[in-house]
């Protein structure tokens, strides 16, 4: 048997400092164990309910593993067919110009099949929020190769890894969209230990604050790991994230405020 | 100075057993347990009575599996 360390004296409501928000329902996440999609939720749904907005923000899911992201978010939701979501949120967001409005994205559905929507949505300078799971690859279908996936990077459509010369560069479309003029805020963070926890939730809270000012897309990229797709196991995996996927996707702010931040 | 105690309460039937919380806690409170829960995941455990509160554990869960306490004594 185990020891029991419990202290239940000091559960008391003035001693809680941390508790699953009620802007995520109770029901268990499908992620894998160890997925950070869903401490990315955990971080979308402490914002909204810290903003006391859950009445006045719209979420738009995409395809990809977080296709079910509308059972777990205790808000209005709309589901788009695969890497639609920047276009069904700016239908949302003029039609309803006074809800915050964003969308939750793979790099698959984001960066492959949805390049256009996005790239265009950012162009125009919607006022809406854009949030970028990237874990380099598909992990909902099986682990295929997607445009974020590493050089040398195998997956289950490069299993002798991504050969850049046969199959191209990845696409760092963070970037990219910061180059447009109609993103206001763009930044790449990641959710795996403590510190960058913290740290996304500021960027997350920014990018929905923004919405206030009708200044255009705000975009926030989370560096994230796939256990399945990368066949390794979750502490693992997020090593493995730290030595591979950081160096080609570095974290910080890119434009703040309208403004590139110079490096 | 007044010292901290803190507490984390697991549910434990949520819990997926990822140890990421096993790695974020500053002093090894957590470990996994040896039974599993009834999805047959290993669950995080307790096994110090050094925790202070910190939520360390806390917000890096995915699962949102751990609620935490603090006061000083
Ligand atoms: C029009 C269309 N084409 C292809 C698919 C198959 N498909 C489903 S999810 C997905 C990619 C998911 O990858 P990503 O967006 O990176 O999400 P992840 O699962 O990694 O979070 C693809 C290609 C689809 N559902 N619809
Ligand atoms: S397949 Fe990958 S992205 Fe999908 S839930 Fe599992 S770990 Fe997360
Ligand atoms: S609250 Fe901090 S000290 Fe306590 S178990 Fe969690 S990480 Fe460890
Ligand atoms: S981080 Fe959460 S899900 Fe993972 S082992 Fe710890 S309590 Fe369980
Ligand atoms: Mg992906």
């Amino acid at each position: 048997m185990e020891q029991n360390f419990d202290l239940p004296e000091i559960h008391t409501p003035e001693n809680l400092v941390y508790t699953k928000t009620k802007v995520l329902t109770d029901n268990v996440m499908h992620y894998c164990p160890g997925c950070g999609h869903g401490t990315t939720h955990r971080l979308v749904a402490e914002v909204i309910d810290e903003m006391g907005i859950q009445g006045q923000v719209i979420g738009v899911a995409p395809v990809g593993c977080s296709v079910l992201a509308y059972n777990y978010f205790d808000i209005d939701m709309q589901e788009a067919a695969h890497g639609r979501a920047p276009a069904v949120a700016t239908g949302i967001k003029r039609v309803f110009p006074d809800k915050f409005v964003f969308t939750y994205q793979g790099d698959g559905d984001l960066a492959a099949i949805g390049t256009g929507e996005t790239i265009h949505a950012c162009n125009r300078g919607e006022n809406i929020t854009i949030l970028f799971i990237n874990n380099g690859i598909y992990g909902m279908t099986g682990g295929q190769m997607a445009p974020t996936t590493l050089p040398g990077m195998p997956t289950s459509t490069s299993p002798y890894g991504r050969d850049v010369k046969m199959m191209g560069n990845p696409l760092k479309i963070t970037e990219l969209v910061a180059m447009l003029p109609g993103t206001y805020f763009v930044t790449r963070q990641a959710v795996h230990t403590p510190a960058l926890v913290r740290k996304a939730k500021k960027a997350i809270r920014m990018a929905f604050e923004n919405q206030k000012l009708n200044r255009g897309v705000s975009f926030v990229e989370i560096v994230s790991n796939c256990n399945s797709g990368w066949k390794l196991p979750p502490v693992q995996a997020i090593k493995w994230l730290e030595e591979n996927m950081l160096p080609f996707y570095p974290l910080g702010d890119i434009k703040v405020n309208g403004e590139m931040v110079s490096k | 100075m007044a010292k901290v105690k803190g507490d984390v309460v697991i549910d434990i039937e949520r819990c997926k057993g990822c140890e990421i919380c096993n790695t974020a806690c500053p002093n090894q409170v957590l470990s996994m347990s040896t039974q599993v829960n009834s999805k047959g995941y290993r669950f995080a455990i307790k096994v110090n009575a050094d925790c202070i509160g910190c939520a360390n554990c806390a917000i890096v869960c995915p699962d949102g599996v751990i609620t935490v306490y603090k006061t000083k004594v």
